[in-house]
């Protein structure tokens, strides 16, 4: 428990016997030769996890039918309804709003926060407590062209270029163009940003950016976001009503085929609650939790795809879904923290990444998916990673070069949380680097939406990362969080012009559940689960072996 | 499930599967005893022992604050507390996690207090003036947050230094279950913080003009512009875009190509 094994100290000798020459030049601006075009093509087909066939096969059922996917994704999207729908009253009626927001993380906050100012009265179904969140887990930082030298069509040819062109053109145009007014608004809600003494923004890179445009606070920025949101949304809870630990488990149509509410789920007394809603938004966040390929993952608790399998259900077509982002720096020592994310931010302070000889072998602040793909390329073809004692294998994150690049106590200042989580197992990270290999981290794909969020069923809206097409195949840092924000508000203000012109529909059904149930009959599927899941199961062999009966 | 089977050789997720040889210890959740192979969180040693988080666990990585513990090492009469997520169970440990603790958060109005931001707190929470400076909080703070200074900054009205204390807080509410004077701190601090942030940290004049500019719609030509072109041409303009240098200063840099800024 104590720091590192001695192995692994023999082996850190070897970093900080090229860590004087590597500072030296990165102090003179010398980089690692970022790759061409060409070569990150072919390592992202040679290398990166998306791009293996096996674990991947087609889907057999719904709107997508034939896309080829994880079998994680495609096992839960061919799953059959939790809800036995004969014995759902769907007469009666527990809740009424004009916007039900599924999800209470920086997306669905966001737009209950926006509905409401625009006069809506919003109900927030949410799995887990009010912000329990990937949003709160956010640290590096959120991007917005907020600086003299950048502009919003900068940010646009960063986003689209990093997710390789396969964007939304019209999507990334929002993102980059509403950026700076999330930043505004966000400023005006009292959070706290990073700032110089005459308040301008501090500003960084991240991976696959051309100017400095990521704002943050601490390394807690996400956490801070979903505090000043939530603390708001407290404020007005006259008109936003938040129901905890009541995820929803199938949206509501009504006779026209128009979103009509949701049927929750009340994780403790188990009972089942209607809502009807003259609108509603899916916002439920990522899929990390489904463990794709074995990957650990720097997902919170409850990010278990919920979302896009009520949307398919329903008849919304996915997009990109059957791509995943692989964090490229997750820890992987010690054992209490595999998985955890080590933010971009180390790397965007200078940190660079290191194979078992302690040498470079790629630029550090590549896109995520190529940053993965060498990381994996070194530790699986070349050989060069280190292996940890519990059989993890992966690279050093040579995070002591931060304060010799920005002064001593730099590490202390801008990274406390990662410092405090490595300092509980008497690793220094100011003095030691880091081990780490790529993590799953975040859900490209999802829900296909417009510019407004809305879906191809009327009155249904979804944003976040439960959505996709901001990102394409692959997203940069900091752009998540800002992707959270626009389409939430935009969720949000759309919402309340549609409410405004809508009344409540008819009757409410369940039918497309049904539908879907007997097409995964007719497609002759065995054995199929049941979904959503809710809540990832932990429980070891020894345990299930005894939950019989 | 063969594909279990199959993923399991691979790793683990969040499962926690033992190498072969672990040492196992007894730890006591809610007083029961239970073996679990050791350097395990206590998060991890719970679901190990068969139980299934619904309240209790959220961000799973020292964050969201639904995790805070109490536990005491049996002989030992100290309390001790800490993080679920983030605390190793060493052996005999009784442990009692604490989900939910009824916290006292009056509303307001960020936009509109009847006095200064100090006169705003004294309204809003008459009771942090009435801290009798037991240090217990600070003591039961899993994040070493110096919680009774934090709020003794409050009372003299150094705001800003409270803001700034209580930055790392995760909202666990373990110290508000410990406070004689029946203190919300952690509700008290987020007043604070976001007082700070809106009226006493300095705004950003370039953000205001850029605000401005967006509003006026002259990016959104720039950006139809950006959409209507080829693919082509927009991967040139990507590949040859102009990389701001590292250490430049904010504010200070300025591209050669200014036509679309
Ligand atoms: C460790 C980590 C670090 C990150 N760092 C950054 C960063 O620095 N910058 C950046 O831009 N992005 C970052 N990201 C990505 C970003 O934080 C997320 O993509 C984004 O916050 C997602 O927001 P969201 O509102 O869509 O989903 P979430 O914030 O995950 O919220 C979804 C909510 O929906 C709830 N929910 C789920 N299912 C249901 C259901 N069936 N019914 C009701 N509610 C449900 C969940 O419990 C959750 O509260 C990071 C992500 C992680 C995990
Ligand atoms: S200040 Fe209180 S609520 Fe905040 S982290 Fe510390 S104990 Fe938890
Ligand atoms: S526990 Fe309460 S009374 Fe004691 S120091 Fe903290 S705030 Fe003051
Ligand atoms: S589960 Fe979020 S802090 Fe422990």
């Amino acid at each position: 428990m104590s720091g590192y094994t001695p192995a692994l100290k023999e082996l850190i000798k070897r970093v900080e016997a090229t860590r004087a020459a590597r500072v030296e030049k990165a102090r003179k601006g010398e980089h690692f030769p970022a790759l061409t075009m060409e070569e990150r093509q072919e390592w992202l087909r040679k290398y990166h996890p998306d791009y293996k066939k096996d674990g991947r096969r087609k889907l057999k059922v719904g709107p997508n039918k034939g896309l080829e996917l994880p079998e994680e994704v495609a096992r839960l999207l061919e799953s059959k309804s939790r809800l036995d729908t004969k014995s759902i009253d769907l007469s009666r009626t527990d809740y009424t709003a004009d916007l039900l927001v599924i999800g209470a993380g920086g997306a669905g906050t966001a737009a209950a926060l926006a509905a409401q100012e625009a006069g809506l009265k919003v109900i927030v179904s949410t799995k887990l407590r009010h912000g329990d969140s990937n949003t709160v887990m956010a640290e590096g930082g959120i991007q917005g062209a907020t600086q003299e030298g950048d502009s919003p069509y900068f940010h646009y040819l960063d986003v689209i270029g990093g997710g390789h062109f396969s964007n939304q053109p019209g999507l990334v145009a929002a993102l980059t163009n509403d950026a700076p007014l999330i930043i505004h608004w966000l400023e005006g809600l009292g959070m706290m940003f990073d700032k110089l003494p005459d308040g301008r923004m501090k500003v960084r890179h991240g991976g696959g950016t051309c100017r400095k445009r990521m704002h943050s606070s601490g390394d807690m920025t996400g956490a801070e976001i979903m505090r000043v949101l939530r603390d708001e949304a407290r404020n007005r809870d006259n008109d936003i009503k938040v129901l905890e630990f009541s995820p929803a488990v199938e949206i509501l149509l009504d006779e026209k085929g128009h979103a009509a509410g949701a049927v929750l789920y009340n994780l403790e007394t188990k009972e089942y609650y209607n809502v009807r809603a003259k609108s509603v938004l899916i916002a439920t966040g990522g899929f990390g939790r489904l463990h794709i390929q074995g990957f650990p993952t720097t997902n919170h608790y409850g990010a278990t795809a919920d979302g896009i399998v009520m949307a398919y259900r329903a008849g919304v077509k996915l997009q990109d879904i059957d791509s995943t982002q692989y964090h490229p720096t997750g820890a992987i020592y010690p054992e209490q923290n595999v998985g955890l994310l080590i933010t971009e931010k180390v790397r965007g302070l200078g940190a660079q990444i290191l194979n078992t000889d302690g040498e470079q072998f790629c630029f550090p602040l590549e896109p995520r998916d190529v940053e993965s793909a060498c990381v994996i390329r070194e530790c699986l073809e070349a050989g060069k990673g280190v292996v940890t004692p519990t059989g993890r294998l992966g690279v050093w994150l040579d995070s002591p070069m931060i304060d010799l690049l920005h002064g001593e106590g730099t590490v202390r200042k801008e990274l406390p949380a990662k410092y405090i989580q490595f300092k509980r197992y008497e690793i220094d990270i100011s003095r030691e680097p880091m081990l780490i290999y790529p993590t799953l981290h975040y859900q490209n794909g999802g829900i296909l939406i417009d510019e407004w969020a809305e879906t191809s069923i009327e009155g249904l809206f979804s944003a976040g990362e439960v959505a996709g097409g901001v990102h394409g195949r692959n997203r940069l840092m900091g752009n998540s969080l800002l992707d959270v924000l626009v389409f939430g508000r935009r969720a949000g203000l759309k919402a309340s012009e549609y409410a405004k012109n809508h009344k409540m529909g008819g009757k409410a059904t369940l039918s497309h559940v049904d539908d879907f149930n007997k097409e995964i009959d007719n497609a002759g599927i065995k054995d199929p689960g049941v979904s959503p899941i809710l809540l990832p199961d932990y429980a070891p062999d020894h345990v299930r072996e005894r939950q019989v009966g | 499930m063969a594909d279990d089977k199959k993923h399991k050789t691979l790793t683990t997720g969040d499962r926690t599967i033992p190498p072969e040889g672990a040492k196992m210890i007894a730890i006591y959740i809610m007083g029961r005893e239970y073996m679990v192979p050791e350097t395990l969180t206590i998060m991890k040693a719970v679901e190990y022992a068969g139980y299934s988080y619904v309240r209790g666990c959220g961000c799973r990585g020292g964050i969201c604050g639904a995790c805070g513990t109490f536990y005491r090492y049996i002989g030992d009469y100290r309390l001790r507390s800490g993080l679920a997520c983030q605390t190793v169970a060493e052996p005999n440990m009784v442990i009692m996690q604490l989900p939910f603790f009824p916290a006292n958060r009056p509303g307001y109005d960020l936009d509109d207090f009847t006095g200064s931001p100090h006169e705003e707190l004294r309204r809003l929470y008459p009771e942090v003036f009435k801290c009798v400076g037991c240090g217990t909080c600070t003591r039961t703070c899993p994040m070493d947050i110096d919680v009774m200074d934090y709020i003794a900054l409050m009372k003299r009205g150094d705001l800003k230094g409270a803001a700034l204390k209580s930055f790392d807080c995760v909202m666990c509410g373990l110290c508000a279950s410990r406070c004689p004077a029946q203190i919300t701190q952690f509700m008290a601090a987020q007043f604070v913080r976001r007082a700070y942030g809106k009226y006493i940290l300095p705004k950003a004049g370039h953000l205001e003009k850029r605000v401005e500019e967006v509003k006026s719609g002259k990016y959104e030509k720039l950006l139809d512009g950006l959409m209507a072109m080829k693919q082509e041409d927009v991967k040139k303009l990507y590949v040859e875009r102009e990389r701001e240098p590292d250490l430049a200063e904010p504010g200070k840099w300025m591209p050669k190509e200014t036509n679309n800024l």
